[in-house]
């Protein structure tokens, strides 16, 4: 009987082998080389994500991806190292300048939104919503020392002192979130608690009554049952950060498109052009499952044209 | 080879790996020293000893030490305020009540309490200390200097236990048994004899413990927080100068800023507190060891 047994067993594991070999071959699977991305640490969870799925289809080839940043990606970028760079803002003129300088032409592709969410403690039951005006008046760093208590945030509120979160300077939120609320290069007050681990961030306001912080919406999605998202209001009425209001706009001035930038002399390549068309078709579902907002399919079928167009 | 050249050979490894040493301080010092100079180029002392902000990283600088240092001592303080009393009543019990067999056994699982790894102990503050004292003290801040200094009063009790009982024993037997034959009781042979006769060795392990407590790093930078403020409310966050170095040793600031610069100036006020403090409790030991003998 084992041995009957066995014998099933390796038969079938031999029908398996056979089955998957041929439709291995069927298929146009077979590509090999590697891709180099790098960039900006948001948009980091989104390629990698496609990243997996595109390593089960094409396990030949390697995909790496690198965090060292918007900037620091475009600084390999514009050296000719990578051939795909994550970036959480456009490409700066100077940016665009050197890479024109030694001939790599490059192509922007939106590949989600990202909201910023302003965050409480689950236990405040004194903030509804915030005005942009009244962030500013937070963060701006006149507020320095001076806005330390929440009666001086809007009247009514508690006399208690506020404390303070938000990522570190060397994030490209961080300066996402002073330059929207608080103005091009003036930053923000400095004393607050920066940490560009999120989850230091999720913890401090997790866990402390009088708190109010900053970070990505993707963050907020893992630890919505530990935190209070709070609406902005930008003179329209209040406005939570959703799937909707990210999407169409509407929460502003606090929501971002996110972008790859890939390269002519990149584009040229096979491989990449198979994981650029892979990225587009499968960012609408994967997006979501990490936490970002994805673009309207409308949106994404014209990236995917802009990009056949590109590498005609 | 014959025994001469083996013996050679031997005092040479032995006298270099004193070196490595001793080159070893004298590198970091001198690391310390040039980088906090060149710091002290672009920003002058009063500022850094007199402004009462620090937040070199952001756009509008300030270079004031003081929130470093005003958090530093605060989670020391408490640390100190735990470890001293604990400490001590279990030096006194292990040396004057404590059976023989029962020290031996005792002590060097006191010890253990040093070797717990730190970061383990930054986690326990974070995830079990503050939730209890947030129930007893409404209002407390998740990151605070109070369950910090509290924890890292738990890692120093061996520092003062061991070398305060170490200290105990070391007062000569006859003075214990003057006492005993005085007709004073246990509690008065402890404690008006033989800790006052052991005082220096006990002040000695105190220091030490500071010393710890203030360079100590994981703990604080887990639980007390990383937000500069010139305080000494243990509720709120803080930030050590240690937790500062973390920071930014973390972060992305580039090599050779002014930035970066900070680090070693925030280094080197560590450096300046904890030689101070070591040098202290030489010179007590030095001063007052022989005084029974």
């Amino acid at each position: 009987m084992k041995t009957l047994g066995k014998i099933i067993l390796t038969f079938s594991a031999f029908v398996l082998i056979a089955c998957g070999g041929s439709e291995q071959k069927s298929d146009n699977n077979t590509l090999s080389g590697n891709i180099k991305i790098d960039g900006s640490s948001t948009v980091y969870p989104i390629t990698e994500a496609v990243a997996e799925e595109f390593r089960t289809v094409q396990p030949n080839i390697d995909v790496t991806v690198g965090v060292s940043g918007t900037g620091g990606g475009f600084k390999k970028f514009m050296r000719g190292e990578i051939d795909i760079n994550d970036a959480s803002r456009p490409i700066k003129t100077s940016e665009a300048d050197a890479c024109k300088e030694i001939g790599i032409d490059y192509l922007e592709l939106s590949v989600a939104y990202d909201g910023l969410a302003v965050l409480i403690n689950p236990e405040n039951d004194w903030v509804d919503y915030l005005t942009v005006d009244e962030l500013k008046k937070i963060w701006s760093p006149d507020a320095q020392g001076k806005v330390m208590y929440w009666n001086q945030i809007r009247e009514g509120w508690p006399n208690e002192e506020l404390h303070l979160f938000g990522p570190g300077v060397a994030s490209g939120t961080y300066d996402y979130f002073a330059e929207a609320i608080c103005g091009k290069k003036v930053g923000t007050r400095g004393d607050y608690t920066a940490s560009e681990d999120d989850h230091v961030l999720v913890q401090g306001i997790a866990t402390d009554k009088y708190s109010l912080g900053f970070f990505g919406l993707a963050y907020y999605e893992e630890n919505k049952d530990k935190l209070n998202i709070i609406g902005v209001d930008n003179g329209n009425g209040p406005i939570i950060p959703t799937l909707e209001t990210v999407g169409n706009g509407s929460y502003a001035p606090l929501s971002r498109p996110i972008f790859i930038y890939v390269s002519s002399p990149a584009a040229a390549k096979e491989e990449v052009r198979e994981f650029v068309s892979f990225y587009l078709e499968s960012a609408p579902s994967l997006v979501s499952e990490v936490g970002y907002i994805p673009l309207p399919q409308s949106e994404y079928n014209k990236e995917i044209e802009k990009f056949n167009a590109f590498i005609k | 080879m014959n025994r001469k050249n083996t013996e050679k050979i031997i005092e040479w490894l032995l006298k270099s790996s004193a070196i490595i040493t001793i080159l070893t301080t004298v590198g970091i010092i001198w690391v310390l020293l040039s980088e906090s100079y060149s710091f002290f180029q672009e920003v002058s002392l009063s500022d850094f000893l007199t402004d009462t902000e620090w937040t070199p990283l952001f756009v509008v600088k300030h270079f004031g030490i003081l929130p470093l240092i005003s958090g530093t001592l605060l989670t020391t303080f408490i640390a100190v305020s735990v470890a001293l009393p604990i400490g001590l009543t279990i030096a006194v019990y292990l040396s004057e009540y404590a059976p023989k067999r029962f020290r031996k056994i005792v002590k060097p699982l006191l010890e253990v309490l040093a070797a717990v790894p730190t970061v383990v102990y930054g986690f326990f503050a974070l995830m079990v200390v503050t939730p209890f004292l947030q129930k007893l003290i409404p209002g407390m801040a998740g990151f605070n200097a109070l369950s910090a200094g509290i924890v890292m009063g738990i890692m120093i009790i061996p520092f003062v236990s061991s070398l305060s009982e170490d200290a105990l024993q070391a007062v000569p037997k006859s003075l214990r048994n003057a006492s005993y034959g005085l007709g004073s009781t246990r509690f008065q042979t402890a404690f008006k004899v033989m800790v006052p006769a052991a005082s220096s060795g006990i002040v000695v392990s105190v220091i030490l413990a500071f010393s710890r407590a203030i360079g100590e790093t994981m703990i604080v930078a887990i639980a007390a927080g990383q937000q500069p403020r010139l305080t000494a409310n243990p509720l709120v966050p803080i930030e050590t100068i240690t937790a500062y170095i973390v920071q930014v040793s973390l972060g992305d600031v580039p090599h050779g800023s002014l930035e970066y610069k900070t680090i070693f100036a925030a280094g080197m006020t560590l450096f300046i507190f904890t030689f101070i403090l070591n040098n202290i409790s030489f010179w007590i030991r030095k001063k007052f060891r022989e005084q029974y003998d």
